[in-house]
C-alpha cells in the first residue's frame, strides 16, 4: 500500500507534546512516526534510555497508549510475555469481545539496550517467533547517561569513555552490523530506515506489523546532543548518512535483500562527517590514515550487501 | 507544578491518564520560534511529519491538510521544519526562525 502524506495526517497523533526529549532529538520524531501508522491497538514497552525517560517522566506520559516501562536489558522479553499473554487470555475467552481484534506489540530501545545490554532478550524473542517488532532508535551511543560508547558507535567517534586527545583519536573499533545478526535469525521481516525517509519508515513498519511473526527495525537517529550538531539538521544527517552508503534503506523478507535506495553518487563520508562534532578531531593533520579507513570500510561494507541483494534475489 | 502525595500515587507507578504529557509545557525552553509566512506554505506537510515535538498545528477537515501554524506550548524552538520546509529552497520561507523576545 502506497503511504502519503495526506494519509498519515488523519491518522490519530499517539505521543503528544510536552515530552522532555532535547530540542531537535530525531528520536521522539521516529517514535511518533511509528505510532502515526501502528495506531492506537498497540502495546509499546521501552527499555530504559533516552526515550523511554522523556516520554515518561512521573507523572506524565506522552504515550496515548498502552506503554510499559522495562528494564535495560530485557524489554523484547517484557513485550514478548504481553503478546503471549493476551493470546493465551484470548484463547481462554478471558477478554471482553472488544478487545479480541488485532493488537501490536511494540518493544524498542536504544542502540545500547540493543546491540548490547538487551540482545539476549532480543535474540530469544526473535527466536522464539513472538509476533512482535522490534525496534532500535540508533543513536550510536548511550546518551542518556553521558555520551558512552556503545557497539553501535562508528570508528573514531568522539565519546567520553572513547575520548580524542594526545594518545587515542576517538573509538577504535567499528561498529557491529546488528541489522545483519538480526537477518541471521531467519525472521520474516527485517529492515534499516530513518526518520528522514518518512515513506520509506512508514511503509516498513506497516510491513513488520503485518508479517506473522517477529520482526526487526534498525532506524538512525541523529542526536544533536551526543554527536554535537546545530538542533536544526537532524533530519539532514539522516538524508545524508543514506547518501554516504553509511545507513543504506535496505530490507530482508524472508532472506531476500532489497536496497531501496541505490545513491547514484555516494557522497564522501568527510561531508556527512564535517557537520559533526563527535568527528572534529579526526579533521586535524596526521589523522588521515583513520579518515581513509572509514570510507574503506564504508565502500566495502556497500559492496557486500550489493552481493547480498544478488545472490538471495528470486 | 505540584507534586503527588505518596497516597495519591497508583500501585506500581503507573500513570493512569494516556498523554497527559500534553498538559506540560516545553514552550518555554525555546530561544528561537518558528514565524509562518502564511502566503509563501504550500501546505505540503513537510514540518508537520518531520517536528519532534507534535507542534505544528493543522487543519484535517477539508479536502486538504492545511497548516495552521505553531503550538507554543510544546515547540522547543529547535529549527527543523524550517530547514526541511521546500519553498525556503527557493528563497520564500513559510517558516523562518527569529531570536523570541521574552
Ligand atoms: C542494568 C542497567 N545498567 C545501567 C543503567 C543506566 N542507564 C540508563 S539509560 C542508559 C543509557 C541508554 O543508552 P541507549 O540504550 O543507547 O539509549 P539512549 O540513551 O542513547 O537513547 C544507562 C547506561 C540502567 N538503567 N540499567
Ligand atoms: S540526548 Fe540525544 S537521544 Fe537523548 S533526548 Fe537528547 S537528543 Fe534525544
Ligand atoms: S522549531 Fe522544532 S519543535 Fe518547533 S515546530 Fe519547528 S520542528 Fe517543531
Amino acid at each position: 500500500m502506497a503511504v502519503n502524506l495526506k494519509q498519515l495526517t488523519q491518522h490519530e497523533e499517539l505521543l503528544t507534546g510536552g515530552h522532555r526529549a532535547c530540542a531537535g532529538c530525531t528520536g521522539s520524531n521516529i517514535l511518533r512516526q511509528i505510532m502515526l501508522t501502528a495506531g492506537q491497538n498497540t502495546v509499546v514497552g521501552g527499555a530504559t534510555g533516552c526515550m523511554e525517560v522523556v516520554t515518561t517522566i512521573f507523572p506524565y506520559t506522552a504515550w496515548r497508549t498502552s506503554f510499559i516501562h522495562s528494564a535495560f536489558e530485557n524489554c523484547a522479553a517484557t513485550v514478548s510475555g504481553a503478546e503471549t499473554a493476551y493470546r493465551a487470555l484470548k484463547k481462554r475467552g478471558d477478554l471482553p469481545r472488544e478487545e479480541t481484534g488485532r493488537k501490536n506489540f511494540i518493544a524498542f530501545g536504544g542502540d545500547g539496550g540493543t546491540y548490547d545490554i538487551g540482545l539476549q532478550s532480543l535474540s530469544g524473542a526473535m527466536e522464539r517467533g513472538h509476533n512482535m517488532v522490534y525496534v532500535c532508535y540508533d543513536n550510536e551511543a548511550y546518551m542518556n547517561t553521558g555520551i558512552q560508547r556503545s557497539s553501535a558507535t562508528p570508528l573514531g567517534a568522539f565519546t567520553s569513555t572513547a575520548p580524542a586527545g594526545k594518545v587515542k583519536q576517538g573509538k577504535e573499533q567499528n561498529r557491529k552490523d546488528l541489522t545483519k545478526i538480526m537477518v541471521a535469525h531467519n525472521i520474516p521481516y527485517v529492515a534499516q530506515t530513518t526518520p528522514f525517509h518518512w515513506k520509506d519508515l512508514a511503509t516498513k513498519v506497516e510491513k513488520a506489523l503485518a508479517v506473522d511473526g517477529p520482526a526487526f527495525l534498525n532506524i538512525l537517529m541523529p542526536c544533536p546532543v551526543g554527536w554535537h550538531f546545530d538542533t536544526a539538521i537532524g533530519m539532514q544527517l539522516a538524508k545524508e548518512a543514506v547518501e554516504s552508503n553509511f545507513w543504506p534503506l535496505f530490507e530482508v523478507e524472508n532472506g531476500v535483500y532489497k536496497i531501496n535506495q541505490k545513491p547514484k553518487e555516494r557522497s564522501p563520508m568527510e561531508n556527512w562527517m564535517k557537520q559533526q562534532g563527535r568527528f572534529k578531531h579526526l579533521f586535524r593533520p596526521g589523522n588521515e590514515a583513520i579518515l581513509e579507513n572509514i570510507q574503506t570500510y564504508v565502500d566495502e561494507q556497500w559492496e557486500k550487501l550489493l552481493k547480498l541483494e544478488e545472490m538471495t534475489a528470486k | 507544578m505540584s507534586f503527588l502525595k505518596n497516597s495519591e500515587l497508583h500501585e506500581g507507578g503507573i500513570i493512569r491518564e494516556a498523554g497527559n504529557a500534553h498538559d506540560y509545557q516545553t514552550g518555554d525552553w525555546r530561544t528561537f520560534v518558528p514565524q509562518f509566512v502564511e502566503e509563501n506554505c504550500i501546505h505540503c506537510m513537510f514540518c508537520w511529519i518531520y517536528c519532534p515535538d507534535s507542534a505544528i498545528d493543522i487543519d484535517t477537515s477539508g479536502d486538504k491538510p492545511k497548516m495552521k501554524g505553531i503550538i507554543l506550548d510544546h515547540c522547543k524552538g529547535c529549527g527543523i521544519c524550517a530547514t526541511e520546509c521546500p519553498p525556503a529552497k527557493k528563497g520564500k520561507a513559510a517558516l523562518v526562525m527569529v531570536r523570541e523576545e521574552k
